[in-house]
């Protein structure tokens, strides 16, 4: 069901929740989405690039993310825009299980659209800037 | 480095991507989405990703090298399962900022004449 209503008001900040992130995710989501960067599935690789460690991909984070919104909003149809930027790598070490916590705010309800401005956080670290989301209450 | 005078042009493929049931459902285990009758949100990147760099192959843009700095969808209806979707990409914009070239790709997704999805990337290419 859609969380929304008439008086959820700007400024109004929204339920928390963490999602787990771990390298068993990692190769999950590289075989959905078709995106076999090896940074993302091997540490050696990733290190000789210059990375700390293996690291999420950005989309995954976003997809993450999304299903907050997804779920806020009632179901993904309700979903009509959704941007962010990658600010800092989530770093996934060997038998890490990794906690990203995502929140929003809503910044606008009108018209049958509530616009969300969202937070992503891994230890503390903003993984994600500019995120925001609009979805349809109609 | 890019072909300035690429910017602007629009390539659009010449076959389409048919959406199947198990993408969606492969898509949807990842997040922990139990309706697998639509996309999620982000689901288009699994088909933009691929299609942009085939269509932008010739274009000079170092894919080797590039960071993804952000990412921007408008979806103008869910994906579902049996969508053909022929893939557009433009390259908008490209600026060179500290030795850096940041170009943003357009990806729109059309099932028909229907525009699905559109999207925005962000690219760093790391000089």
């Amino acid at each position: 069901m859609n969380t929304f209503h008439a008086d959820i008001v700007a400024g109004a900040e929204l339920p928390t929740r963490t999602f787990q992130i771990d390298r068993a995710l990692l190769v999950q989501y590289a075989n959905a989405s078709g995106d076999q960067n090896p940074i993302h599935q091997n540490e050696e690789f990733a290190i000789s690039v210059g990375l700390p460690n293996v690291i999420a991909h950005g989309m995954l984070t976003m997809a993450l993310v999304g299903k907050y919104v997804s779920d806020l909003a009632g179901g993904s149809a309700a979903v009509k825009e959704f941007s962010a930027r990658f600010t800092k790598p989530v770093v996934v070490p060997a038998n890490a299980v990794v906690d990203l916590v995502v929140s929003a705010k809503v910044s606008q309800n009108e018209a049958g659209l509530v616009k969300l401005d969202l937070f992503a956080v891994v230890d503390d670290v903003k993984v994600l800037g500019m995120a925001k989301a609009v979805i349809s209450t109609s | 480095m890019l072909n300035p005078d690429l910017v602007g042009r629009t390539f659009t493929g010449v076959t389409s991507t048919l959406v199947s049931q198990e993408a969606l459902d492969l898509f949807c285990a990842v997040i922990g989405e139990e309706n697998t009758e639509i996309a999620p949100p982000t689901f288009s990147i699994s088909i933009t990703l691929d299609q942009s760099q085939t269509l932008l192959q010739d274009s000079g843009l170092d894919w080797s090298r590039v960071v993804h700095g952000d990412q921007r969808f408008e979806i103008k209806r869910p994906i579902i399962a049996g969508d053909q979707l022929v893939c557009s990409s433009t390259i908008e914009s490209a600026r060179a900022v500290a030795g850096n070239e940041i170009v943003t790709v357009r990806s729109d997704l059309h099932s028909g004449d229907e525009l699905v999805v559109s999207t925005w990337s962000t690219l760093v290419v790391r000089a």
